[in-house]
């Protein structure tokens, strides 16, 4: 598998260490009750098929980066920063 | 039909000609008391224990594939029981118990070898925790030695005791760990099932579940509806999409663990070995292939096949702890989908559903589960009360933080087992 980091190109899944799923970007207010803390932090769709999930490229930029990609066929379908794909 | 050494002798001097299939082939019925959904070794194992513990025969196993084509079909084998938290050391030692005495309850030779299994340390941090552990075993009542490094040696001489960067300093060897025969644990709880009038429905996939008023009423699947009082899930890698049937989130990600076998061997490596190092185990099957694995591929994946890193790596770290086997070739790799929970422990409880039981979470560490699992899970589901052993195993665990079970020390949460 590689990913196209938007800053360094396509590079081998060995520079990426993978962060889990892109839910995580989306964390609860600080007023948030403990049942939207502990469905978010622990609970996951797991799909099979279409994902997205946060890949950091440990061994090249340090970019977190958003990557969506099908996890039957381990086919990638877009890179992007995490900062810009989290800005909108 | 019993197996016994008279009757293996008596269809050998007779061309084989007697064996007949050990299990019929039954369409579904409209109805059943029960229906566990996944007939792996831990749904085979469930109904088995139902029927013989609890006395219920009208259930269904409904199977999308075929019996044991799932992670009973893609594992490195092991058994052991050397856990140290309370909640796992208690049911992993119920399950060990159960192994010992599986080929007699089933009449079945799952080819179950005592062979031992030794876990590697390499520092005195190592050592130390190892101590602990055995310890924590031989409280629970199970066995446990902590061999120093000439004990090691004395054992597995092959190893390099050279390596600078990974010292061997000693083991934890559990004697009563092993190996068994992969296929025989499914098919032996199928055909045990099957004899006390379980029916084993396969290339059946379950495509929705039947929810009214909050209970459970039935299942859809391909091949017809089928209405049952209480509905099980049991299917590994794929729990997030059949708990989805119900309108259920699980703290479930779904990876790709790989293994290898090299080609056959003349018998070499006599126990089950672990490099915790360098995250990697072995042993030699009875076919003489070495069978061997390391760490998850750690992205999430059903794609039921690795990556190379992987492999490399796993090879990187054969050749540091064995370099004996540097000349055996690889004959084929495999991965399974884990269902990883995100303690890294498992899941055996009741749902938000009246009816609807759960197990899954089994992560790298279901086949050794197998028969426990479905001793536990079957009690579940007859009494509506956790079997004490596997107690622990709940899910509001992730709701409220206690009672989480995080075996490795790493944190409870995903991506970190």
């Amino acid at each position: 598998m590689r990913l196209t980091c938007p800053i360094c190109g396509p590079r081998d899944r060995r520079e990426f260490y993978y962060q889990g799923d892109a839910v995580m970007l989306d964390r609860p207010g600080a007023d948030a009750p403990p049942q939207v803390w502990a469905d978010w932090l622990h609970l996951r769709d797991n799909p099979a098929g279409r994902t997205r999930d946060l890949w950091y490229h440990e061994a090249g930029c340090t970019a977190w980066l958003a990557v969506e990609r099908d996890t039957v066929t381990h086919e990638v379908f877009s890179v992007e920063l995490v900062e810009s794909a989290d800005a909108d | 039909m019993r197996f016994s050494g008279l009757r293996v002798l008596a269809e050998g001097l007779t061309g084989n000609r007697g064996w007949r299939p050990h299990w019929r082939d039954p369409a579904p019925k409209p109805e059943y008391d029960i229906v566990i959904i996944g007939g792996g070794g831990h749904g085979l194992a469930t109904a088995f224990y139902l029927a013989k513990e609890h006395g219920l025969t009208n259930i269904a196993v409904l199977e999308k594939g075929y019996l044991g084509g799932g992670n009973v079909g893609r594992n490195t084998t092991i058994v052991r029981a050397n856990y140290g938290l309370p909640g796992n050391s208690e049911f992993y030692s119920h399950s060990l118990k159960l192994w010992e005495g599986m080929e007699q309850e089933l009449n079945f030779n799952t080819m179950m070898s005592q062979r031992g299994i030794i876990n590697l340390c390499h520092s005195d941090g190592q050592r130390d925790a190892f101590a602990r552990r055995g310890n924590a075993m031989r409280n629970q009542g199970d066995d446990a030695e902590l061999l120093d490094r000439a004990q090691v040696r004395e054992m597995l001489p092959y190893l390099d005791y050279d390596n600078i960067r990974f010292p061997i300093y000693g083991g934890l060897l559990q004697r009563r760990g092993g190996t068994a025969r992969h296929d025989a644990v499914a098919w032996g709880y199928a055909r045990g099932a099957d004899q006390r009038g379980v029916d084993l429905i396969q290339n059946c996939e379950v495509t929705g579940i039947d929810l009214e008023g909050g209970r459970v009423t039935g299942v859809q699947t391909s091949r017809g509806a089928i209405r049952a009082k209480k509905v099980g899930i049991v299917v590994a890698g794929r729990s997030g999409q059949v708990a989805a049937l119900a309108g259920m989130r699980l703290p479930i990600e779904s990876h790709v663990l790989q293994a290898f076998v090299s080609e056959g061997l003349k018998p070499c490596i006599d126990n089950v070995i672990s490099f915790g190092m360098g995250h990697f185990y072995i042993s030699q099957s009875d076919k003489g292939g070495l069978v061997f694995g390391g760490d998850l591929d750690f992205y999430a994946s059903y794609a039921a096949r690795g990556n190379l890193p992987m492999a490399e790596h796993v090879m990187e770290a054969a050749m540091t702890l064995m370099p004996v086997i540097g000349k055996a070739r690889v004959l084929r790799s495999w991965g399974g989908i884990m269902d990883m929970s995100s303690d890294g422990s498992p899941i055996i409880d009741k749902t938000g559903v009246e009816g609807l039981y759960l197990n899954c979470g089994w992560c790298y560490g279901g086949f050794k589960a197998v028969p426990g699992s479905g001793f536990s899970f079957a009690h579940l589901i007859a009494q509506d009360r956790p079997h004490e052993p596997a107690a622990k195993f709940r899910l509001d665990r992730f709701t409220t933080g206690r009672g989480l079970m995080d075996e490795e020390g790493t944190g409870a949460q995903h991506n970190l087992h």
